[in-house]
This record gives C-alpha cells, structure tokens and sequence, in this order.
C-alpha cells in the first residue's frame, strides 16, 4: 500500500508540473495586454509603461515563470492584476460558494441516484424500472441552466420566496447563504443524479447476474443481505469513479449555473480572469483545479483499493 | 424485502427534499425603506477611478463616494463640487478656486488644499497610472496658498478645464489613503465605503459627517449581474430596485407593460461607429470611404441590433449636446451612389475586408447587418470576433491589423480624438486639426459652439468614419424610486438625490 501511495503520489507532481506549463505558455500566446486593459483607450504610454512595470509584465517569461513557481512553493500566490487583492483570498473566498455548492449538489445527487437506481435495478423491465429511467432520461436531455431559470421563475419571481442569485455570504448567517445555495445546487443535482441513476442500475444489474449473487442466494441469503453485502460493495467501484469525476466537475464546471444565479463562485472567477486577462489569477485557479482533479482522482483510487483491496487496482 | 428497502431510501430522499423546502422559505428577502439595490451588468475591476478606465469604477464611486472639485451632473452641465466657486484670470491661463469648508475624508481626515494639489500631481507624476492622463496635460503648475484656495496655472488656455475636473478621473484624494483605495476607497462623497464580494457586490453606507445634504438613501448596494436574463430576473424578483443598464433592450417590453417598474430609456456619450481604417491605403480614398457610408442603412441596425433603441448620428458627435447638429443627411442611405462611387474609385469588381468585432451587442449584432448591407454593392465582409483584450491590442494598439470595426466611443465630448495622428483609426485632416486648435482657444459659448458645428461638418463630410448611432441607454427602475438618472452624460450613477416615494 505504502508503495501504491508513493507511486500515486509522485504521478500527482508530475501532473501538476506539466499543468503549470500548459496554462503559462498558453496564457503567454493569448493575445492582450492586461494593463491596456485596465487604463483603456486614452490611456498615455507612460502611463501603460508604469502600470506595466508595476504588474511586473516587463519581466521575461522565464522570469515570471520561475517567479510564479517559485512563489507558489512558499505558498505565496501573488496578487490580482485587476482586483489587487492577494489571489489567495480570493480563491478562498469563491471556495466559500464553490465548494459547499459542489457539496451540496454532490449530496443531493447521491441521495436521489442511489435508491432509485437500485429500485430500478430490483425492478428490470417493470414498469417502476421504466419509470426510474424515463425521469433519468429527461433530467439528462434537460440542460442544468435551463433548469435552473425555470427554478428562479417559479421560486424567485413568481412565489418570491428566495432572490433570484446572489451570495449574501457566510457572514450573514448559514441559513441565509445555504438558502442562496439551494437552487443552483438542485439545477446543478439534476443531470449528475441522472447519469449517476443509470450508472447504479447498470453496475447493480451487472452484479446481481454474477455467479457470487447466485451463490449467495443459493445459500439461503435473504434479497437484503444479498444487496448489502455483495452487490453494493461491488458495484460501488465504477459508481465512485463516476463519482470522482462529477464531484470534480461540480467545482470547476458549475461556470454557466454560476452565471445564471450570479453567483461569485470560483468558475466565474476564472472566466472573468481570463477576459481581463488577469494571468495571476488564471494561472493560480487553473493549477488549484488541476491540484483537486488529481486529489479526487487519487482518492477514488485509494477509495476504490480499500473497497476491493485485490492486486489488479494496486498496479 | 428489497422492495421495502427501497421505499425507505426514497422515503429518506423526499424527506431531505422537505426540509430543502422549508429553508428555501425561510430565506426571504427583506427589504428596508432606506436602503437602495443597483444592478449593473459589468463589475469594476477595484474602486480607485484614478487608476483604471473602466466605467464601472465610475459607476459605483462617483459622486456617490468621490468627488472632484467640480462634478458634472445629469443634464451634463459643470456644478461646484468640493470647490464652492472659482475664478478665470483674463488670459484663462489661471483658475483660482475657493475650496468648501468643514470637509472631511471617510477616515476622519480633513480635506485641505494641499490635498487637491497631492491629487493633481499624483496624476500628473511620470509613474501615474491614471488612464485619463490627457486631463490634467493642460496644467502647468498648481499651488495651495492657503488650506481654503487653490491656483491652478495652465500651459495654454483650455475652454473644457472646469468640465475635465469634473471627471472621476480627477476625484480628490487623501495623501495618507491614497494607495489602499483600489480595495479600501477614502473619498468625501455621502456615502462611504462599507464591503466589498468580489464577483458579488459592493456596498456603500451614508456618511454622517458630509458637508452637504444627506442623501435620503442609507445604503447602497452594487451588485454585478453579467448574464442578461439573470438581470431580468434580479429586477423580477425585486433583488434590485434599478438597473441602468440593462444588457438585452428586448426584454424592456415585459416592463413597460408592468406598474411595479418604470423603463428608463436615456441618452449617453457612446458615438457608436463603423471604424475604417485609415491606415490602409483602399480607405485613403474618401470615394471609398463616402461609398461605404453611403451604402450602410443605419436606422436598420438600431432597430435589428438595438431592438430600435438608439439614434442615428451623421458625425461624431451626441444629439444632445446643445452644440449638434443634424448631419445624417450626408451620407444618406443609397446603395446606388456607393456602387457609382466604388466603380469611380476603381473598385468597381467588388471587394473582400475583414471586419474585428468587439464583444457588446451592437458590435456583433450590427456587424452582421452591415455585412449583409455591404454585401449589396459588392463588398464581402469576412467578420472575425474578437474578445475586448484581443481588440485593444490587435485593433486599438499594436499592428491595428483590421479593416472595419463597430465600437462605441462613450468618453463624454470627445471629437478631439480625430487630431491624434496615432490614433487607431488613422484620420489626418490639416483643417479639422485647426478648428480643434481655435476651440480650445475659445472660451465664449457661442463661438465654441459654431466651432463645434464646424468640426463635425468636416468630419461628415471627409467620412472620416461610418457614424452609425448614439448609444441609448435602455434601463429599469421600481415606480416607487425617483431622484435617479435618465440620461448619462457622463458613466456614473449619482444616487446622491434618489430617494423613495
């Protein structure tokens, strides 16, 4: 196992590493300049010149490359070209939306997938089977924004119960900012407890015609049991690699549900990053994203070793 | 035995839907009478307005947190701010102005003389980051004789002095908060700086302490609502109370027909234009250029592009201005005359140009109709779209690789652009360069203002662009709101004097 986590561990770094190079030598190609930006049209080459040299754009690539890294390996992000703030509080801050957003619809999404795909698995080929999927179905062909302005229709405009988005924050109580959060979670929940309720069917299905299923039912192990002990276990590894990848594209993906709800999340962040071309920041939350990708990757992995702890995934 | 199993998770799933509801209801939002909601589709980068162009800093800060000694208010007219008066020397080359009493900065400071001669300076210094550096050009020295009065020496007389003094650009500010007010704003104004959610919202509370009369509003807030329908539906759903700018005019139907809002439908600065670019030798032939203003129809992309919201200009300059005059009739719509003057240019075969089209709507949804129009006397038009970073460096600045672009100028009065011989659309015209030289030494407002006529007459008549429309500004607001902008002669959102009814 030690080895395995060595191993894993190693083949994080080197993602991260090729990652950081990808999005600098990518930013570097974009076109723009970020202090143009900022001063704008009337703005006198001077004055370009002094914001440039204050951004630290006169640097060479190598320059602000090594800068960069370097800074990020004393845990010192540095600070954002448009917001002038230290780009560490503001990641930390989007978390604060992103990360329990991604939670809650990550939950949301498990608590509805897990039942009904092994109510649907139970039930193949009956009518609640085809019930299970035609609902599946429906909350895969239905975008997540387009939900999502439906839900601000009716909650927001026509009952006026919730605002329409906005993030009053953690400070204003966790009633107030959990309520903020609950309709884009339950946009966000809708397409992921879809592709999840079908995944649990199949690896359900999967399982109960294996022969271990059978034996086990030919022992006298009740239905319960049999689901329990052997199919659940077994059919939890590609769900949680599913898993991995939904929970991973909840944070870094929620961008256009982010939008419709305008909510400060760390999506937006990167959008509106890249338009101001505010390098800093983009580099930092790109390598961040990189960072959780590979940290869910590897907990699944470690999830998913645990769970079946045979060779095979050990490799 | 599974079957029961099952019904439990649901029955678990429903409940957790349940209480998902209950918290929904409980989450309300409460509105109080004194505090006032504005939505803008755009967020400031960071709120100091000397060290940035964008508008929102402006939107947010002035006049409502910072002001200049002069302040320009919604008619466009030139008020006394933290200056009570002032007064010209008889060569205009000096302006005295006398500087209000008892005022102070949000942090307890007391605002001097010395202070607006720290402002200046700092906006006039080598390493300035101001990006309305040319404001301030016309200044040679300034000076604080005593805490109460301010000279300021001009290089030469300059008819616009008080109106530039009155832009957020030249807001006064405190030695000691200077630098912290890109995140931590210290103005005069009545309301002062109380938080800031990046990507959320800023908000703003009264100042006890200002000198003048106390807005009736006891907090502002500013929130940042980029996605057009998430702006109808924060107006719908009450979030915000006003929205000045609202970014799909076709959505203010379902508001004029509801009594709970008022549309605000203004005028502003933006001259929106068909950019050629000079630079290119095909648009030093003015055949060329006249045969393209002949050719576009303009009040067809107010109304395909701008939902109709939107007047047609003949010359660089906003209808407006009491200086305007009416030059549409120039290069009227007449597809005929351009293909008469493309052959007689040489062009007669027909040709092929690219046109950059920044992000806003009027640049990409008129690109495509003047690409249909142009197609029409034989001009293929390739569009590329560009983001606005991508414009400013390869359009504005750099190699000004394009042949047409579709921006709007929205800096307030801004005709002089059309004497700067690196400007990017290229113009050069000796007689237009002179009358710009005589307005600036003119002060007598009827000989400025026949200068002016004169200048756009030049312009119209040269095509020295394709002046297609002024920018409308297409908003809304609750019934009950008053004391706000209709018009925007300058970007800003006074909330000085709103107040609800």
């Amino acid at each position: 196992m030690l080895g395995f986590l060595a191993h894993r561990a190693l083949g994080m770094l080197g993602a991260l590493f090729v990652a950081s190079l990808v999005v600098f030598i990518v930013l570097d190609i974009l076109p723009g300049d970020p202090a143009l930006l900022m001063l704008g049209i009337d703005a006198t080459p001077e004055a370009l010149a002094a914001l440039r040299a204050e951004m630290g754009l006169d640097l060479s690539a190598i320059e602000r490359y090594l800068g960069w890294i370097g800074g990020v390996l004393r845990a010192d992000f540095g600070t954002s070209l448009t917001y002038d703030v230290p780009v560490i509080t503001l990641i930390q801050d989007r978390l604060s939306v992103t990360l329990p957003l991604a939670i809650m619809s990550f939950i949301l999404a498990v608590v509805i997938s897990l039942p009904l795909g092994l109510f649907a698995a139970t039930r193949q080929n009956r009518p609640g089977d085809y019930m299970t999927m035609g609902f599946s179905q429906i909350g895969l062909a239905i975008p997540n924004f387009w939900f999502g302005i439906l839900l601000i229709l009716v909650f927001a405009i026509q009952l006026q119960w919730v605002s329409a988005g906005g993030f009053p924050g953690w400070e204003e109580g966790w009633l107030a900012a959990l309520g903020a959060l609950m309709l884009p979670s339950i946009a966000l929940a809708m397409s992921e407890a879809a592709i999840l309720t079908r995944m649990v069917r199949a690896s359900a299905l999967d399982c109960y015609r294996e022969d271990y299923v059978r034996t086990a039912r030919a022992k006298g192990l009740g239905e319960r049991a049999v689901l329990w002990r052997h199919v659940l276990r077994n059919m939890m590894i590609p769900v949680l690699t599913l898993m991995g990848l939904q929970f991973a594209f909840l944070v870094a993906g929620a961008v256009i549900v982010e939008n419709v709800f305008y909510l400060p999340g760390l999506g937006r962040l990167l959008l509106q990053a890249i338009f101001q071309r505010d390098l800093v920041v983009v580099q930092n939350v790109i390598l961040l994203l990189a960072a959780l990708v590979v940290l869910v990757n590897f907990t699944v992995d470690v999830l998913a070793a645990w769970i079946d702890p045979r060779p095979k995934v050990l490799r | 035995m599974i079957k029961k199993n099952a019904g439990r998770w649901l029955c678990a799933a429903w409940a957790t839907g349940a209480v998902l509801t209950v918290m929904l209801g409980a989450a309300g939002p409460t509105l109080a009478k004194d505090a006032l909601n504005i939505g803008m589709g755009l967020e400031p980068p960071h709120l100091d307005p000397t060290a940035g162009a964008a508008a929102a800093i402006d939107e947010v800060v002035y006049a409502n947190l910072f002001e200049g000694l002069t302040r320009i208010d919604e008619t466009g007219t030139v008020r006394p701010g933290l200056a009570s008066g002032w007064e010209i020397s008889a060569d205009r080359k000096t302006y005295t102005f006398t500087l209000r009493d008892g005022v102070s900065f949000h942090d307890g400071a007391s605002f001097e003389a010395s202070d607006v001669k720290y402002s200046f300076e700092r906006a006039m210094a080598e390493d300035s980051t101001n990006a309305q550096k040319g404001l301030f050009e016309a200044i040679d020295s300034v000076s604080a004789p005593d805490d109460g009065t301010v000279v300021i020496a001009l290089k030469r007389p300059e008819g616009n002095f008080l109106w530039n003094m009155g832009w957020g650009d030249a807001i006064i500010v405190d030695p000691a908060s200077a630098d912290g007010n890109k995140t931590n704003p210290i103005g005069t104004g009545p309301f002062k700086f109380e938080r800031r959610v990046e990507g959320d919202r800023v908000q703003l509370t009264r100042n006890a302490d200002y000198w003048g009369a106390a807005p009736a509003m006891a907090s502002l807030t500013f929130k940042f609502i980029p996605d057009s329908s998430a702006q109808v539906a924060a107006v719908l759903a009450g979030d915000v109370d006003i929205f000045p700018n609202m970014g799909a005019p076709e959505t203010l139907g379902q508001f004029e027909a509801d009594p709970r809002f008022n549309v605000i439908i203004g005028t502003t600065e933006g001259e929106t234009l068909l950019v050629m670019n000079q630079r290119r030798e095909l648009f030093q032939d003015k055949r060329v250029r006249q045969a393209i203003s002949h050719a576009v129809d303009k009040q067809a992309i107010v109304d395909g592009a701008m939902f109709g919201y939107g007047t047609p200009i003949g010359s660089h300059f906003a209808p407006h201005n009491a200086a305007y005059v009416d030059l549409t009739g120039v290069a009227a719509h007449d597809p005929e005359k351009a293909k008469q003057l493309l052959a007689d240019a040489g062009h007669g075969e027909g040709l092929k140009l690219v046109m950059k089209l920044p992000p806003p709507r009027y640049a990409r949804g008129g690109g495509e109709i003047i690409a249909a129009q142009l197609r029409a006397v034989g001009i293929e038009v390739e569009i590329v779209n560009v983001e606005w970073a991508q414009w400013l460096s390869d359009v504005f600045k750099g190699n000004h690789d394009f042949d047409f672009t579709i921006v709007s100028h929205t800096e307030p009065l801004d005709i002089g652009i059309y004497t700067r011989k690196e400007y990017y659309f290229g113009y050069d015209s000796a007689e237009f360069d002179a009358v710009m030289d005589e307005i600036k030494e003119t002060a007598d407002p009827e000989g400025r203002t026949a200068l002016y006529g004169k200048a756009q007459q030049i312009l119209a008549d040269d095509a020295a662009n394709v002046f297609l429309f002024q920018l409308a500004k297409t908003g809304v607001k609750s019934s009950k709101l008053s004391g706000t902008w209709e018009n925007a002669p300058i970007q800003a959102n006074d909330m000085t004097g709103a107040s609800w009814q």
